[in-house]
């Protein structure tokens, strides 16, 4: 195939031009590993600690949840400013359901899922047929929700929540080998390795792939440099949690869901169709696309995830107040942009959004740790999604 | 009388094509000065070579204006000569008032501070001499297109104009406003300012220019002085169209078939305007295997119709049949229209044909995904093969299919939307402008593709601003004025004269009629 053969050509002789070209890829990863390494030395080694480990996922699975359908919202060009008071509100219903009118987690969860679906496609209705800004629809949202959150709960907190709902956030896997701690926890080391085996396979798939069709593939050295990365990463991380309790029930329901979401965005029609009408609206539409509709399903999706999301975070602090979900939506917001996504649509990963989630999570922790302050933590926050915004906007102009 | 204003040997040249070629005109004091010539002649570039659009440097050729050479650097430059344009699209802010627009830019202001009294008390002054009695602080957004055409007036004798320039000031405008504002340029002139008009219409012509000149393909034909001969309409038409068309497309044999779309009494009223009929009781059908070229002025509702046709993308309250094969068939959305066999590839490729910041492989399976996926899932390999397979058929000039859209000229862009559509597997196409902006080569290839797709028995209707085109490409050709169709001829009995003569009869009898 001559294609291929010009493809390999052109790697070989660009090593160079292809880390300029694909830098925004690699800065993701490399900011994330540098902010952990930043963080693990001035803590002495207590970020990466197991518990510590362990407690990012649990602090942080809300908003990558959160991040999923945010980034769906934002490729298809809207954005979403309820999601905060929405996950708030979702959680004062569920202590109504649970705690106050003692309903049965396994229907209460499922109704507070759907009251969030519900949430969504009211919103959603107005920014797909009645054409109003998504910012104003959801700005208004914004209000309602929180407004609701504080009539529902009477202005006080509501808890504690039975053990069985607090499992969704605080549970942890069991171990399958029956393995007794000290011995490292079975389930999550495997687990870490199936995963890694799985990272490297569908890479080297991938890659074959695009060779295949000569299309630019990465340097081997940087193919054979990320995947280890990535794959050690994943052995490292898991085999932590395993010297402390194992597999955190959020992290498994967070890492199904990340998969699910990577794939409808990128192998699926639809998720090709929200691409399409986040980058030409129009264009979209005369190619025969349900612009509409899709626009109101992203919304439909994103109230639902923010449901699932004010579960976890009320099962996590084992009770529903009034300031719960306060401004999360701003991490959000935050975590997907520095991920990649672009503000007028069309551009961004499923992936990019939970490492930039992830980046402010450590980010959250680490400074935490050091005991710097809240508002100092707003401030430097706040400059890395300028500073992470700027440089995509710069990598942009260098490159056309 | 002495000239004003002598542009000499104008030459402008864009990547690839050359829009002015060693163009002439002179302009005498106090005339009024028309500018005729088709779409794409090059009137406008020349204007704006003029105006400082396109900076002194940028082109060959020297500008002398009141007697000495002139080098504008922007339109600022020429506007402190006294140089105004009024485009064809007005240029106003809708919702601020009279006052406020006509000052704007250059408000009567001292410390930043506006003085309102002195700007209504001038504006005033300013209104009448162009006959308009509403109030200065009128919202500009409740005037009439009419009014607002003579507020744009009023605002270039605000600036001291003495040369005011005027791109196809009746376009949007009815009879009666039309005439008001052809004797408002008799009565400017009379005060003494130059002016020159761009216009299609020549009866308006007629009546206001005393020199005519006609441009053709970038270059000057002729300069006609209406003053000391009389000018005929047909004279004028002969130099807007008569050029050599030898051997610009490709052979082709006609081969109508069976019959395939038919439509008739398509009606459709303005999405904005309730009142405005676009398209006038439009009947037209396309066979099998045949090239049909639709004709007309820009703006004589060719893209409405064929927008509204293509899934009503276009107006509202449209009324019509649609058949294809003799059925009839439910165009009323985009997905019906392309179910049914129809695809519409848009004049305007970059904001309605492509997703630029994709891939050519993602824009070619847009409108099919579900042909390259099962069960909503992509086959990514499929993907690839369908793009290589149109990349090779259309031969688009690209290092990959993985390559984005935005960085492809004008011509391989042009046939990824050509190959999205071809790949949406329609029996009619309907082509608006399907060469606007590309050049002469890339030009021959579409015209070959779309040889082709006659010669597979697909049905294609070709939207052109480009007569030579049409009667190059087409086995019949109809002619479209103001949203009817006036006119349809056969390509034995079609030419541009025949064509142009259509258009301009039939808006003469419009006006008879008004």
């Amino acid at each position: 195939m001559q294609s291929a053969e010009t493809g390999t050509v052109r790697v070989q002789k660009n090593f160079g031009h292809y880390l300029k070209t694909h830098v925004r890829d690699y800065g993701l990863l490399f900011a994330l590993i540098a902010i952990m390494l930043f963080f693990q030395v001035v803590t002495d080694g207590t970020l990466l600690r197991p518990i510590n480990i362990t407690n990012l996922f649990l602090q942080n699975s809300y908003i990558i949840v959160m991040a999923l359908g945010m980034l769906v919202v934002i490729v298809s060009g809207n954005i979403d400013l309820s999601v905060g008071s929405v996950m708030g509100f979702i959680g004062a219903v569920a202590a109504v359901m649970v705690v106050q009118w003692h309903w049965p987690i396994y229907i209460a969860m499922p109704a507070c899922l759907v009251v969030g679906l519900f949430i969504g496609a009211a919103q959603g209705y107005w920014v797909a047929y009645w054409k109003i800004p998504s910012f104003i629809v959801t700005l208004a949202g914004m209000l309602v929700f929180r407004g609701l959150s504080l009539w529902l709960l009477e202005g006080q907190s509501v808890g504690p929540f039975p053990s069985n709902f607090q499992a969704l956030s605080t549970g942890f896997v069991p171990d399958i080998f029956g393995f007794e701690r000290p011995t490292p926890n079975g389930t999550a080391v495997s687990a870490g390795i199936i995963a890694a085996g799985t990272i490297v396979w569908l890479s080297l798939r991938a890659r074959f792939r695009k060779q295949q069709y000569g299309m630019e593939t990465e340097p081997t050295a940087f193919f054979v440099a990320r995947v280890t990365i990535v794959a050690g990463a994943l052995v490292f991380v898991a085999y932590k949690l395993a010297t402390f309790r194992g597999l955190p029930n959020v992290l498994i329901s967070m890492a199904v869901l990340t998969v699910i979401y990577a794939f409808l965005t990128e192998n699926t029609v639809i998720g090709r169709r929200i691409y399409a009408l986040g980058g030409n609206q129009k264009a979209a539409k005369l190619s025969g696309i349900k612009t509409e509709r899709l626009t109101f399903l992203a919304f439909v999706n994103m109230g639902m995830l923010a449901a699932l999301a004010g579960l976890i975070y009320a099962a996590r602090l084992n009770s529903a107040t009034p300031k719960a979900g306060f401004a999360v939506e701003l991490d959000v917001i935050a975590a997907v942009f520095i991920g990649g996504a672009s503000m007028s649509g069309g551009v961004g990963k499923i992936v990019g959004a939970v490492v930039g989630a992830f980046i402010m999570g450590v980010m959250n922790n680490g400074m935490s740790i050091m005991g710097i302050g809240i508002d100092y933590q707003q401030v430097i926050k706040g400059l890395v999604l300028l500073a992470a915004v700027c440089f995509d906007v710069y990598n942009k102009g260098k490159q056309s | 009388m002495p000239a004003l204003l002598e542009m000499r040997s104008i030459t402008k040249t864009f990547p690839g094509v050359k829009a002015l070629d060693r163009v002439t005109l002179s302009v005498r004091q106090g005339e009024i000065h028309a500018l005729v010539g088709e779409n794409g002649a090059g009137k406008s570039t020349l204007m704006k070579v003029l105006s400082g659009v396109y900076p002194a440097g940028s082109y060959d050729g020297e500008i002398h204006y009141d007697g000495a050479l002139a080098q504008f650097r922007s339109t600022a430059d020429s506007e402190a000569r006294g140089i105004i344009i009024i485009h064809q699209e007005l240029a106003l802010v809708p919702l601020l008032s009279i006052a406020e627009n006509l000052y704007l830019g250059n408000e009567l202001a001292r410390g930043g501070v506006i003085n309102w009294h002195e700007t209504n008390k001038r504006t005033e002054a300013l209104l009448r001499k162009v006959g308009l009695t509403e109030p200065p602080t009128t919202l500009v957004d409740t005037l009439g297109v009419g009014k607002q055409q003579l507020v744009e007036i009023a605002k270039a004798l605000s600036k001291e104009v003495r040369l005011l320039i005027l791109d196809e000031p009746t376009a949007a405008l009815s009879e009666s406003d039309s005439q008001a504002l052809l004797d408002l340029m008799l009565e400017l002139k009379a005060q003494g300012v130059t002016q020159i008009i761009i216009s299609h219409k020549l009866n308006e012509i007629r009546r206001v220019a005393d020199t005519i000149t006609v441009i053709r393909d970038g270059s000057t034909v002729s300069t006609l002085d209406a003053t000391t001969q009389a000018v005929s309409e047909a004279q004028i038409v002969r130099d807007m169209v008569g050029r050599d068309m030898a051997n610009r497309y490709p052979e082709r044999e006609p081969r109508a078939g069976e019959m395939l779309l038919e439509v008739s009494n398509w009606n459709v009223w303005h999405p904005d305007h309730a009142d405005r009929q676009v398209i006038r009781n439009v009947s037209f059908n396309v066979r099998a295997g045949e090239v049909v070229g639709i004709a007309g002025l820009m703006g004589s509702g060719r893209t409405e119709l064929a927008m509204s046709l293509f899934g009503r993308s276009y107006g509202r309250n449209i009324s019509g049949d649609v058949q294809l094969h003799g059925q009839p068939v439910n165009v009323s959305t985009v997905t019906g229209a392309i179910a049914a066999g129809l695809a519409y590839v848009t004049e305007d490729r970059k904001s309605l044909g492509l997703v630029l910041d994709e891939t050519i492989e993602r824009n070619i399976t847009l409108a099919n995904l579900p042909a390259v996926s099962s069960a909503g899932v992509l086959n990514m390999a499929e993907e690839t093969r369908v793009a290589e397979r149109y990349r090779a058929a259309m031969n688009i000039r690209t290092p990959s299919v993985f390559q984005h859209v935005v960085n492809l000229s004008g011509g391989n862009q042009q046939k990824v939307v050509l190959s999205k559509w071809l790949f949406a597997g329609p029996e009619v196409l309907i082509l608006d402008e399907p060469t606007r902006g590309i050049d002469v080569g890339a030009k021959f290839e579409i015209y070959g593709i779309i040889n082709d797709l006659s010669r597979d028995g697909k049905g294609v209707v070709m939207i052109s601003s480009e007569m030579p085109e049409l009667l190059g490409m087409c086995d019949r050709i109809y002619v479209m004025n103001e949203g009817a169709l006036v006119g349809e001829l056969s390509a034995a009995e079609a030419s541009q004269e025949r064509i142009m003569s259509l258009i301009v009869n039939t808006q003469e009898n419009s006006h008879a009629i008004g």
